[in-house]
């Protein structure tokens, strides 16, 4: 069974590679399920999700990441990306004079063997189905990528991104902040109509609400670059109840 | 293979013995011609080479604008492909000095009086249609000895004329196709639109056989639009890697007639481009763009006067350049407006898109106003490619070249969204997509 495995891994900023803001950080994720990571601001969940994906900001200073039993840290970020790892932005970046459309068409592209060409056709009856399942009006097409976007609509357009490329591994950083609730459920569905044994998901959030439309199979705690705590669906909950002081009190005395 | 440094006396050289030949060759041309062409030769020789005390050539390269080894190319034989993948009005293909394709001009517009033909048949068959507008507003912006030498040499011209009120739909193309090591070309494009008329003109200038061989162009295009004309202009360079390229562009512009002049520049190891634009009469505009792919150790050095010298009338230049690997870009630009020029609307803009930092831009943009009722402004900005963009498309599979691909034509898509023609705005952006296939 596919899987994405972190081992111990420590990530630091470039310019500053002797501070670790990942410090030791060990997850296994497989196909087929869902893994919440929820914690305060400022624990390096951003940093951890860039990391994996190959901003090259983040430098890994040890541990390792490994696809399928093999090691990514070598691989470029197109690479990563092409072998099955997806990063939904918390920050999506705006690409004034690209439209949705030429973007979205270049990544599928990128995804087809030398000298195939992609099926035109095809491809925007595709793109219009999944833009009607997120409810993403069809002239968005051409609007420049992310460019004068609401937090709502960039979120959306991370997910419809997903939805066409079918990644085997997501990585979803704060996909639900920003989001009203109506828009919170379109995107809920959008992923749940990918879940399968096919695919695996890392899903960063702040927020107990994302988790009653995406019921994780485990929960994770990060607190100071690390996991703290895992468990199931409850912990989401006693989160909610208790905040993260619980945690901090349960790390000082232990 | 890097170009092999020739002397003088290796090759025969662009000397009086060549250039009698070539005269010899056109003993059947007007007479005004002929001598116009001997004046410009003499011209060509008098004139010194460019120097470093010369403002036009700041930062300009110079040591290697030597012409020496240089010669003229053997006639064309084989075919060559037409550059134009768009529908087209017709075409004149050049290879080397010859006219090798030449399409039919339809014959309504045949009929109407449009003249597109070969210079020399012009010249024969349209001769004082030619005298009255060659070389009538010479762009004066420091390459004056390369015009010389392009008028006493030029065999591969183009004349386009649209009488008045016609007005033709699909571009007429002409394209230069350059075969052949240390041999040199002179286009020479003179466009003539007539009161109201309407047309689009694109020229392509490519080598042909390897993208190594050193060779030489010197090429001169003058458009005219005569009162309530529209012309839009595409100039697209593809040049070799070896390539020594001057092209000296001038445009007039009369009462109500517009302008719009794009120019691609892709290839060449070093490439000069001037471009004059003149606003004649009250309600003329010249809209001027270029784009640039600077890649390799490539240098573009782009020069441009915007004369207002009618009341009324307005300009806008926006010239765009991305710059790769350690390349070099020079733009100058200046807008001169005349004391009569009042209610002058001026505009002109650098933008560099800086995709290394080993590459090298500089921008020397100036004004000169003599009249006091204006709104002129210029401005240049130079700024280094968004690693955020870079990464997020990077995140998306898309392999770097191709992401940068696509963020240079992002910042190209203001300047070729001005153009009306879809089709023609699509196949721009296939060629300078092809330069990025590495
Ligand atoms: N690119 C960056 N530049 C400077 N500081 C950064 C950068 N990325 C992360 N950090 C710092 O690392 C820590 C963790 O940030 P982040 O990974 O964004 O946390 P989270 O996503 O959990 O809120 C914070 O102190 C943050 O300021
Ligand atoms: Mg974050």
């Amino acid at each position: 069974m596919p899987s994405l495995e972190i081992r111990d891994l420590f990530v630091a900023l470039s310019a500053t590679p002797d501070k670790p803001i990942v410090k030791g950080l060990t997850l296994t994720i497989r196909t087929g399920e869902v893994h919440a990571i929820m914690g305060p601001n400022g624990t390096g969940k951003s940093t951890l999700s860039k990391a994996i994906a190959g901003h090259p900001d983040y430098v890994i200073t040890s541990g390792d990441v490994l696809l399928d039993g093999k090691s990514i840290l070598a691989m470029e970020p197109d690479q990563r990306a092409r072998a099955g790892i997806f990063l939904a932005f918390q920050y999506p970046s705006e690409i004034p004079g690209v439209t949705i459309a030429n973007f979205v068409r270049a990544a599928v592209q990128a995804r087809l063997a030398e000298g195939e060409d992609l099926d035109a056709t095809a491809y925007y009856k595709r793109l219009y189905s999944k833009m009607d399942l997120l409810k993403i009006d069809r002239k968005f097409t051409s609007r420049a990528v992310n460019e004068g976007f609401s937090g709502g609509e960039k979120k959306r357009c991370e997910i419809l991104q997903m939805a066409m490329l079918e990644p085997t591994f997501a990585l979803m950083d704060e996909t639900d902040s920003g989001l009203d609730i109506d828009a919170l459920r379109i995107v809920a569905e959008g992923v749940e109509a990918m879940r399968g044994d096919k695919f695996g998901v890392m899903l960063i959030t702040h927020y107990q609400r994302l988790l009653d439309y995406i019921v994780p199979d485990f929960v994770h705690v990060m607190y100071d670059g690390r996991i703290v705590k895992s468990g199931d669906k409850s912990l989401a909950l006693e989160l909610e109840a208790k905040g993260y002081d619980w945690i901090k009190q349960e790390l000082a005395t232990a | 293979m890097s170009a092999p440094a020739l002397s003088s006396s290796a090759l025969p050289g662009l000397d009086s013995v060549l250039f009698a030949a070539h005269l010899s060759e056109r003993a059947s041309l007007p007479a005004w011609w002929l001598e116009a062409k001997k004046a410009a030769w003499n011209q060509f020789l008098a004139l010194p080479q460019p120097s470093r005390t010369d403002e036009n050539w700041r930062f300009s390269n110079l040591k290697d604008l030597n012409l020496d080894g240089f010669t003229l190319p053997e006639d064309a034989s084989q075919k060559i492909a037409s550059s134009a993948t768009f529908p087209q009005t017709a075409e004149l293909v050049f290879s080397n000095r010859q006219l090798v394709t030449r399409s039919t001009l339809p014959a309504d517009l045949a009929a109407k009086g449009v003249i597109f033909a070969p210079l020399d048949e012009a010249l024969r068959d349209h001769g004082d249609l030619v005298k009255q507008y060659f070389q009538k507003h010479p762009a004066s912006l420091g390459s004056e000895k390369f015009v010389a030498l392009n008028t006493a040499l030029t065999a591969s011209g183009a004349f386009l004329y649209v009488p008045a009120g016609v007005e033709v739909a699909l571009p007429f193309v002409i394209q230069h196709t350059l075969t052949g090591a240390n041999v040199a070309t002179f286009p020479h494009t003179l466009v003539v639109l007539g009161p109201r008329a309407k047309a689009t003109v694109v020229e392509f200038f490519v080598s042909g056989g390897t993208a190594t061989e050193r060779q030489l162009a010197a090429g001169v295009n003058d458009l005219h639009a005569a009162e309530g004309a529209q012309l839009t202009y595409v100039g697209a360079q593809h040049w070799s890697r070896e390539t020594l390229s001057f092209q000296v562009n001038s445009i007039a512009v009369e009462r109500d007639a517009r302008v719009l002049a794009l120019n691609l520049h892709l290839g060449g190891r070093q490439s000069r481009h001037e471009s004059h634009s003149r606003l004649l009469g009250p309600g003329a505009h010249s809209e001027m763009l270029a784009l640039t792919v600077a890649s390799g150790a490539r240098e573009f050095d782009q020069r441009t006067l915007q004369t207002h010298i009618a009341p009324n009338t307005t300009s806008n230049l926006l010239y765009k350049n991305a710059l790769l690997d350690t390349a070099k870009t020079i733009f100058s630009g200046l807008i001169i407006v005349e004391p009569d020029a009042q209610k002058t609307d001026a505009y002109q803009k650098n933008r560099n898109l800086m995709l290394s930092d080993e590459a090298e831009a500089h921008s020397l943009p100036g004004l000169e106003i003599r009249a006091n009722d204006v709104r002129c402004s210029h401005g240049s900005t130079s700024a280094r490619i968004d690693s955020e963009q870079e990464f997020y498309l990077q995140a998306r599979g898309i392999n770097p070249t191709e992401a940068r691909r696509l963020l240079v034509s992002a910042f190209f898509e203001e300047v070729l969204n001005k153009l009306d023609d879809e089709v023609l705005h699509s196949a721009l952006t296939a060629l300078i997509a092809s330069q990025f296939k590495r």
